[in-house]
């Protein structure tokens, strides 16, 4: 029986432990307040336009993982942004892109006191709680990439709209096929939002007159996986004998679909359009199989977002729709509805000018 | 003859850590230190590295000592808290239950389904339990009835339901779950920073620690894990009992999915992906032995916390993730090769003693 009871009371012990760890605080929130370096703190109610942005500041960015080579560049842009401010750039993120993942880094970061956020979401959601959490202990959070829930975060910085990439991949099409013709779509699968949206759009944009020469065949889904979206590009091919061009609104897609044709008959024949990155795409656009795509700058999006969060941070701008900031050498922004900061139209790459980017 | 009698895995000691079996341990071998008997029970030696890590953590980390981390900290390693105490009697009866994430998923998944459908969370909760049981009932069942190797069923198990979460809910994510259930899943007690869940991990690790260390059928358990032949006839249901550890290990699974789903307010097919080996991460760093039969629930509490402390305050200090799974790896290995490397030292150092 003695033995029955000196177990209960190890096992009693140890959670008197864990508890009296998670209570010892209680007595200690003192740090909770000022605890942000620099002056920075929260936004203040009023945004003053001449606010001096203070150096020092620290702001954090927050991949959806750690070594994904689209974060590393936009997050290179954010760095050459803190920089340029005077600030202390940090990166931290966790190995797997998954929903939850995020939030030990946004409680690490808030424990920290970071004066601002800068977070590309995995999940709408799932991070909101810890974002919550941090701004009231005095961050700033600006989601760059893809955007949380708005009640869950400062600002939103978009990419493009939906809008400008239908229409650019539409316009790029439509002259390299000469405004007429059999087109396809390549997309990555068929609920991701994105993508359906764009196609819409896309849709919507080739409705009008001036694209009336031009009609859409079939849409078919590489689920963003290199085979299997090599594999329906030349499915594509075989069974629609007269396409004129194919249209890929995902860098995998675009990619894939690029290998497939400049190794086969169809090349120079059939057009292929996107959104694909320059690197992957370098050498098609050399050997002439594929002649325009498009994507935003992600270097510009980070860089962006560093800005943003620094003249909130120093109270330059609050949020509110309307209101205008400075980002540096990409000149002035204007915040639209819901806290939303767009980038710009997507940047076109062909081949006088895709050397001059590296991603 | 003298040594061998200490060798691990002998089943006369019913739990390491206690009273008697270290008694007994002190009594067998030719004449080990006192200080060596002690570092031999895992149990003082996890605590021990436990609170050498909080008192290295509070003095060298900047932020760490300080109750909203601590609530931090207790909210990021609820679910593996969980799931690794009925983990610890399957894994001392020599089974393993590498299906605990993906029933977590499936649970997440179905939840948000059943959401979607309309039904209130009051029935949900208790529905997704009961899907939890019937999911450790299959791999129970597969390994007692059919007589599987737990190991090959539940990988089986840990990819069929990871699949069926994606049959249910796609790729998509439900979200719009009541604030009262959200908000309430990660609130703290009054007038703290501690989360309720603590509290109700204290709880039920007392429950499992009860059951453990001070019942016929905690005895069972080691019995089981060290000699399940010897065991069954000595007319113990060896069966019964690992299939209804098999049941509540899904059960608790199913409770874990369902407060990670409230947690962080999004019902997805992905969640808690690869915590499985977390949970057994802690549970062998607790000083288990994945070879059944030796173990004690306050050690795996420890392990559980060790944790979570070294991966806060390695965070806290700006460690890169990729760093930190690093470590975590280490500190695994370590733990399972350590107690033997001990063991062997001892051994040795107790060979050339002359018999007085």
């Amino acid at each position: 029986m003695r033995k029955h009871i000196h177990y209960g009371v190890t096992a009693a012990a140890l959670a008197g432990v864990m508890l009296a760890a998670s209570a010892c605080g209680g007595t200690t929130r003192g740090d909770e307040g000022g605890s942000g370096s620099g002056s920075g703190g929260g936004p203040t109610a009023e945004a003053d336009p001449d606010a001096e942005i203070p150096e020092g500041l620290s702001i954090s960015y927050l991949p959806k993982q750690l070594n994904n080579p689209y974060h590393a560049v936009a997050n290179s842009g954010g760095e050459k942004a803190v920089e340029e401010l005077n600030g202390e750039y940090k990166e931290v993120g966790p190995s797997e892109a998954t929903a939850s993942s995020q939030v030990s880094y946004i409680n690490t970061l808030s424990q920290q006191g970071s004066d601002v956020i800068v977070i590309a979401a995995n999940d709408p959601n799932a991070v909101c709680g810890a974002l919550n959490q941090a701004r009231q202990a005095g961050s700033v959070v600006v989601t760059y990439d893809s955007d949380t829930k708005p009640d869950c975060r400062d600002l939103f910085i978009n990419q493009a709209t939906a809008e400008d990439i239908a229409k650019v991949q539409v316009e790029m099409i439509s002259e390299q096929i000469g405004g007429e013709g059999e087109i396809a779509f390549l997309s990555a699968t068929p609920n991701a939002t994105n993508q359906n949206t764009w196609l819409e759009m896309m849709e919507e944009e080739l409705a009008k007159d001036e694209y009336s020469g031009i009609e859409v065949v079939d849409t078919v889904y590489g689920n963003d996986d290199d085979q299997k979206s090599f594999n329906e590009m030349q499915a594509l091919l075989q069974t629609h004998p007269d396409l004129a061009g194919v249209v890929s609104p995902t860098t995998v897609g675009l990619a894939a679909a690029a290998r497939y044709l400049s190794g086969s008959d169809y090349k120079g024949e059939v057009a292929l359009t996107g959104l694909g990155t320059p690197n992957q795409m370098r050498e098609y656009v050399k050997n002439g199989t594929v002649e325009e795509f498009a994507l935003w700058d992600p270097a510009d999006l980070g860089y962006l977002a560093g800005y943003a969060g620094a003249s909130l941070s120093a109270g330059r701008i609050t949020g509110e729709e309307g209101q205008t900031f400075q980002a540096g050498e990409l000149g002035e922004y204007t915040i639209a509805a819901e806290g939303e900061v767009v980038l710009g139209p997507p940047t076109v790459f062909n081949e006088d000018n895709i050397d001059d980017y590296d991603f | 003859m003298g040594p061998e009698v200490d060798t691990p895995g002998t089943p006369a000691a019913p739990a390491a850590g206690g009273e008697r079996t270290a008694a007994a341990r002190t009594a067998a071998p030719a004449r080990p230190s006192r200080v060596s008997a002690l570092l031999r029970t895992r149990e003082a030696s996890i605590i021990g590295a436990l609170v050498a890590s909080v008192l290295a953590a509070s003095l060298l980390v900047d932020g760490f000592a300080s109750g909203r981390n601590a609530g931090f900290l207790v909210l990021d390693i609820a679910a593996i808290a969980l799931i690794a105490l009925p983990m610890t009697l399957v894994i001392i009866t020599g089974e393993i239950d590498l299906s605990v994430a993906s029933t977590l998923g499936l649970t997440s998944a179905v939840m948000g389904q059943l959401w979607v459908m309309g039904l209130p969370l009051e029935t949900i909760v208790p529905l997704c339990v009961l899907l939890g049981a019937v999911l450790g009932a299959l791999n129970g069942i597969l390994v007692t009835v059919v007589g599987l190797p737990s190991l090959a069923v539940t990988i089986g198990t840990l990819a069929m339901y990871r699949g069926l979460a994606y049959v249910v809910l796609g790729d998509r994510a439900v979200a719009d779950f009541p604030f009262s259930w959200t908000g309430g899943a990660t609130s703290r007690l009054p007038g703290t920073d501690i989360p309720w869940i603590a509290l109700l991990i204290a709880v039920l690790a007392v429950v499992f620690g009860l059951v453990l260390h001070a019942t016929p059928v905690g005895r069972s358990l080691y019995a089981i894990g060290a000699n399940d032949e010897a065991t069954r006839f000595s007319g113990i249901s060896v069966r019964w009992t690992k299939l209804w550890l098999f049941v509540v290990s899904g059960t608790v699974a199913a409770g874990a999915g369902i407060f990670w789903t409230l947690q962080y307010g999004s019902a997805r097919a992905d969640n808690a992906f690869g915590l499985e080996l977390s949970v057994v991460a802690a549970v062998l760093l607790g000083g288990v032995s994945i070879f059944g039969g030796r173990g004690a629930l306050p050690g795996v509490l420890a392990g559980v916390l060790l944790l979570g402390t070294i991966r806060n305050a390695l965070r806290l200090a700006d460690v890169s993730s990729d760093v930190l799974n690093i470590v975590t790896g280490l500190l695994l290995v370590i733990s399972v090769v350590l107690p033997n490397t001990l063991a062997r030292l001892s051994e040795r150092r107790a060979r050339p003693a002359p018999p007085s």
